[in-house]
């Protein structure tokens, strides 16, 4: 059995720092490693941020569901908001990086989705209603030594 | 978790130090900051990094955006003191290539 966290927050920049400490405490949790901790929170900041920013219109108040859910060997976050959807195709032609680019050429906002594909294991963005991003990250225990596993917090029951 | 900005100004310099977090949340504040100081003419802006505990592609964008600043306006911006994993974010990005970054000072504990 799973072990599944839900959560829903408005859907304000104020807010993304607290899904973060939750996700960074799961994931803590589970065994990552600190960067691999670290990527996680810059994942979920950047599809939080992208609803933040997208979903709802000035005024309009609205939320974002953030859904965890714990695997013996992964952790899947699903990141939701019932707002304005986006082209996720067209965006997704803009995004990627900037290498050889001109400044002008490199748009201040575009990095987001891109650096959420370039730090999860697995994305997969739905935009039927509202935008919904799938992550996975796989915890990799092969390359943990016997003597850092021991300090691993128990597994649930 | 905040952002606290602190400013040393010597002679045409401004150092900024930054210390805290930098995402959706913390951003305007430094976007005005960096866009206030690099739209003076001749000014040189150097923003020193090694503050700062966790930043994504907000904290980028800031950075492109007041880089677009001073070319426009004739002045210079650098930034130094990047922790590996800020550093990694520009790299995977490929913000290196385009921004002045200073590398990692010799002797510097990691």
């Amino acid at each position: 059995m799973n072990d599944f966290i839900e959560m829903t927050i408005p859907a304000k920049a104020d807010y993304v720092g607290v899904a973060r400490l939750t996700v960074s405490g799961i994931a803590n949790r589970m065994g990552y490693t600190f960067d691999e901790i670290e990527d996680i929170k810059i994942a979920v900041s950047e599809a939080i941020t992208n609803a933040v920013n997208h979903a709802y219109s000035d005024g309009q108040q609205g939320f974002i569901k953030l859904a965890y859910e714990v695997h013996d060997d992964k952790l899947e976050v699903t990141i939701s908001d019932e707002g304005q959807s986006f082209d996720v195709e067209e965006t997704k032609k803009e995004m990627g990086p900037v290498n050889g680019k001109a400044l002008d050429q490199i748009s201040e906002g575009g990095l987001g989705l891109f650096l959420i594909e370039a730090l999860m294991d697995r994305v997969d963005i739905s935009d039927k209603a509202g935008v919904v991003v799938a992550m996975t990250k796989y915890l990799n225990r092969d390359g943990v030594d016997d003597s850092v596993d021991q300090y691993k917090p128990a597994r649930s029951q | 978790m905040n952002l606290q900005i602190q400013k040393e100004t010597e002679g045409n310099t401004d150092k900024l130090l930054i210390n805290g977090e930098v995402d959706a949340y913390t951003a305007p504040k430094l976007k005005d900051t960096l866009i206030s100081l690099t739209e003076q003419k001749g000014r040189e802006v150097v923003v020193d990094l090694s503050g700062v505990q966790y930043m994504d592609s907000t904290g980028l964008g800031v950075f492109v955006g007041a880089l677009k600043s001073s070319q426009q306006h004739g002045s210079s911006l650098k930034l130094t003191g990047m922790t590996e994993r800020v550093h990694r974010l520009f790299d995977i990005t490929g913000l290196t290539d385009v921004m002045n970054i200073e590398a990692h000072t010799k002797g510097e504990v990691r």
